[in-house]
This record gives C-alpha cells, sequence and structure tokens, in this order.
C-alpha cells in the first residue's frame, strides 16, 4: 500500500473527514491559546478549568442550552471558588485548585451517572471524534471562529498582562479583565476540544503546543504560527494512527504531541538538552 | 488645570494587606522637573507606594493626584510609566527590546493596538536616546543588566509619560550603564519631567537626584540629599538604635 493510499483511504468515509475537520480546528484554536496560557504559568489552572466544566456540560445538555454555556458558568464559577478558597483560608494555590476542580469533576462524574441521556458517559471523557455529526461540526466551528476573533484582536493585550501586567496598570487598562477573558476562552476552547480528545485529555492541547513552540523561538509572533502548526500536523497525524491501529483516538493525538515535545525538547537548535550540553560542553573545553 | 500643580500628591494614603500595614498616612507632593530618590529598607512600603500610584493596590484611606488629575485619569492619559525591579521580569519572555519598547505606546494606540507610523517613531526615537538601536531585535533577555535597565526606562520614554517611576534601577548594574541611567534621567527632569527612583545605593544619590525621601510606612523626611545622608536620619529610615546616638 502506497502512502497516498494511506492517507486517501479514511477520507472515502464521511465521519472521517468530519473528524479530521474539528480535529484541525480544535488544535489550531487551543494551540492559539496555549501561547498565552504557557507564559502566563497557568497550565495549572487550564488543568483545573478543563475538569471543572463537566458538569456545566451536563446541565447545559439537560437544560438543552449550548454546551459552551454551561462549561463557561462553571469554568468561571471554579475559578471564583479556587480565589476565595486561597484568600479567605491558609490553602495555598495549589491545594485550592486541586480541591475545586477534582470536587467540580466528581459532580460531573456523579451527574452523568444519574442523567438519562443518549450521550455516553466515556464520550465526554475521552471524546468521541469518529462520532461527531455535521452539525457538531458547525458548532465547534463556530465557538472556535469566535475564540480566534477574540484570540487575534485582544493578542498584544493579552502578551502585555503576560508579561507585565504592572505595566499594564500604569497605563490605565485593566489587568483583572484581560485575566478574566483568558479565563472565559479557555472555557469555551475546553468545549470545542471537548469532542476531540475529552475532557480529560483536554489539558494536553492547552499546554504542549504552546510550550513546544517556547522551546524553539525567541518570538512570539513565530510561537503563534509553530504552535498550531505542530498541534494540527500531530493531531492528525494522531487520528490517522487511531484509524489504521484501531486504537484510541483522543489518547493518539495527545501521544503524537508528547512525541513531538519530546524532540523537540531533545533537539531544539538552542532550547535543546543536546545543544545545550553541546554548548556546556564546548565552554568547559 | 492650573500651571502650579504638583506632578504627585500622595496624601494621607493608608495600604495594609490583611494585619499587616504597609503604609500609614503617608503624604508626598513632587515637584515638576525633579528626580527624588525614594530610600527606605524593605518592607518600608516603597512598592506598595509605587503600587498604589499605578491602581495595583486600593489604598484603606487617602488619596493619589498626579499632574492635578485624579490617578486613574492621569493613568489613561498616559502621565505615568513604570520601570519594574529585575526581579519582576520574565526575562525568558519570547519578545525583543523592540516589542517591549512598543508596549509603552499600547495606550495611545486604538482596541486592537495596531502600530501606526507615530508609534514606530517614537520607539525609535526612545531607541536611540538609552542608545539600544543595534540591539532592538535582540530578545529582551540576551541584554546585560545595565541594558535590560535601559530598554524599560525606553518603553517609558516612548510612552511620552511626564511621572516616571523606577523600582531599584541600579541593582545588578555596571557602573557605566548606571552612569548613563543617571544622565538619562537628569535629562527627563531638565526637560519638566519627574522622576521617582527607589534604591539602595546610597552613593549614587548626590549625582541622581535633586531631593531624597526617606520612608518607614510614612514620610520620615523629604529635603536635600545631603539632609537625607545624615545619620539621624539614615537612623530613624532604616530603624537602627544606636544605643544613645540618636
Amino acid at each position: 500500500m502506497s502512502v497516498i493510499d494511506i492517507v486517501l483511504e479514511p477520507l472515502q468515509y464521511d465521519f472521517m473527514v468530519r473528524a479530521l475537520a474539528v480535529t484541525v480546528i480544535a488544535a489550531v484554536v487551543c494551540a492559539l491559546l496555549s501561547c498565552w496560557l504557557v507564559l502566563v504559568g497557568w497550565s495549572l489552572m487550564g488543568d483545573a478549568v478543563s475538569h471543572a466544566v463537566l458538569p456545566g456540560v451536563v446541565l447545559a445538555y439537560v437544560v438543552g442550552v449550548p454546551f459552551a454555556l454551561g462549561a463557561l458558568a462553571f469554568g468561571v464559577l471554579a475559578v471564583v471558588l479556587i480565589g476565595v478558597l486561597r484568600g479567605t483560608s491558609r490553602v495555598k494555590e495549589d491545594a485550592a485548585i486541586g480541591i475545586v476542580f477534582t470536587t467540580l469533576f466528581a459532580l460531573g462524574l456523579v451527574l452523568i451517572s444519574v442523567v438519562p441521556s443518549q450521550t455516553d458517559l466515556s464520550h465526554i471523557l475521552f471524546g468521541n471524534i469518529l462520532g461527531v455529526s455535521s452539525q457538531d461540526v458547525w458548532q465547534v466551528g463556530l465557538l472556535a471562529a469566535v475564540a480566534l476573533a477574540v484570540l487575534l484582536l485582544k493578542s498584544r493585550d493579552l502578551t502585555l498582562f503576560a508579561f507585565d501586567s504592572t505595566h499594564a496598570h500604569a497605563m490605565g487598562l485593566n489587568p483583572k479583565r484581560l485575566g478574566w477573558l483568558l479565563l472565559g476562552l479557555l472555557a469555551v476552547v475546553c468545549v470545542v476540544a471537548l469532542q476531540v480528545v475529552g475532557v480529560i485529555l483536554v489539558v494536553a492541547l492547552l499546554i504542549i503546543p504552546g510550550a513546544t513552540a517556547y522551546l524553539l523561538t525567541d518570538s512570539f509572533t513565530r510561537m503563534l504560527w509553530i504552535a498550531p502548526l505542530m498541534s494540527a500536523v500531530s493531531s492528525v497525524v494522531g487520528i490517522y494512527l487511531s484509524y489504521w491501529f484501531d486504537a484510541s483516538s483522543g489518547g493518539l493525538v495527545v501521544v503524537v504531541q508528547g512525541v513531538v515535545f519530546t524532540l523537540v525538547y531533545l533537539f531544539a537548535p538552542r532550547q535543546g538538552l543536546v545543544a545545550k550540553m553541546r554548548e556546556r560542553s564546548a565552554a568547559r573545553a | 488645570m492650573t500651571g502650579r500643580s504638583a506632578a504627585l500628591e500622595v496624601r494621607d494614603l493608608t495600604v495594609a494587606y490583611g494585619a499587616v500595614t504597609a503604609l500609614e498616612g503617608c503624604t508626598l507632593t513632587l515637584e515638576p522637573g525633579k528626580v527624588t530618590g525614594l530610600i527606605g529598607m524593605n518592607g518600608s512600603g516603597k512598592s506598595t507606594l509605587f503600587k498604589s500610584i499605578m491602581g495595583v493596590v486600593e489604598p484603606q484611606h487617602g488619596s493619589v493626584q498626579v499632574w492635578g488629575a485624579d490617578a486613574r485619569k492621569a493613568r489613561r492619559s498616559q502621565s505615568l510609566a513604570y520601570v519594574p525591579q529585575s526581579e519582576d521580569v520574565d526575562w525568558d519572555f519570547p519578545l525583543t527590546v523592540w516589542d517591549v519598547v512598543m508596549m509603552g505606546r499600547y495606550g495611545h494606540m486604538g482596541w486592537v493596538r495596531r502600530p501606526r507610523h507615530a508609534d514606530r517613531v517614537a520607539v525609535q526615537e526612545a531607541l536611540e536616546r538609552v542608545e539600544l538601536t543595534d540591539l532592538a531585535r535582540r530578545q529582551i533577555g540576551r541584554l546585560s543588566g545595565g541594558q535590560r535597565k535601559r530598554a524599560f526606562v525606553a518603553r517609558g520614554l516612548a510612552q511620552g509619560a511626564r511621572l516616571m517611576l523606577l523600582d531599584e534601577p541600579f541593582a545588578g548594574v555596571d557602573k557605566r550603564s548606571e552612569a548613563t541611567i543617571v544622565g538619562l534621567l537628569r535629562e527627563l527632569a531638565a526637560d519638566g519631567a519627574t522622576v521617582l527612583v527607589s534604591t539602595h545605593d546610597l552613593h549614587a544619590l548626590p549625582q541622581l537626584a535633586d531631593e531624597a525621601v526617606l520612608l518607614l510606612r510614612r514620610v520620615l523626611y523629604q529635603g536635600s540629599v545631603e539632609g537625607a545622608l545624615r545619620p539621624e536620619n539614615l537612623t530613624r529610615a532604616f530603624g537602627i538604635d544606636l544605643g544613645g546616638a540618636a
């Protein structure tokens, strides 16, 4: 079988075309957002919010409103609860994050178990990329377009917020508002990626691409190209692998991203481990 | 607005973090065209004073006015620039010197912060003044300690701020860069801007500052640099009991 067959054969199935479309959309939006999350130092927050949206998604399903609304509400609720817990007790931030997101995630699991629905528990938890309907494609596309537009329009403000929020204050901007904007985007983007990799693994798409790009360049603008490209390509490779080896698609998408990160971590021209070791031994000689 | 309004007027400012009082009844007025050294030990409230002026912390009591206007309004009109302490900056951040200086222009730009010709000219000029034109495309972490400081001073210049706050600008800076920065701040003051510099470096103070402020939760002394450096004043500011000497 030729390479062309390997690429083309899955495309004769509509469900594979839809799967690839949704995967690329989710991979690109998550990767863009991840550039800021990694630099602000909000990876753990990304982890927390992406898990905490679960009860919101389930309740939105029950009430019959868009998943994004439920996700947004519970994403915000999680952040508020973390802030309150940290601010009003001696519990430190990492513990506050751990308590809030696991509790909300568990609440989501309980809700799923008592709510009668056609949606399989495992689909929300682990993604259901091969079961994407054309309506899903439109929903994901719309949410992604909104997130993308906001990210690109506010990109410079978000970078300022990530780099020096004190300076943002001094210039009369409101860094708190920018922080909330970033968190709101995080919740919306979680819904976009939910179908691809599921609630549990969304955080991988929200951290790995940004971290990989960060090791490859000193320019934030270039990061905003590298991260989505790396994420889209490795996600598509992951979907193809899952087709040919009949294995978990969400799992493979993340495994391929992890492999790419590892390669970059080892062999990046300047920040890579090998380059650094060479530099060190050259300095010693 | 009257021509005689003070550059900075802090009135009876009290800021507390929980049970810890950082500033208590702090009152301070800075005249236009002067460089003022802000001296105090760690925990004396220097950073809190800066943060109150910039609106990062909300005071429990008191007010801050910049150039005769409410501080919030003054910040929106780009009257205020800030040069952070080195420890507060992520030097691995993937931004070039040009990018950082351009951030000083954001308040002058529209909603999506697209730089116009005037913004690029302002950045160019600011870089020339701090002698970093050749390093404009370099990532900020690849600069020396002094060059880093100059990049942030350039950000304030590009912003066009008339009141500049600098937090420990001489820490980890070589003597030559220190001299460049001091020269630059003197120039700014000569042009009518007002500069407030917090520093540990008492030796540099006479060349740098027109006047000095000693801070320990409130202003203990404001006046000539020589006066501030008198042992009895320093003793009070740094809380050292010289055992009957005072």
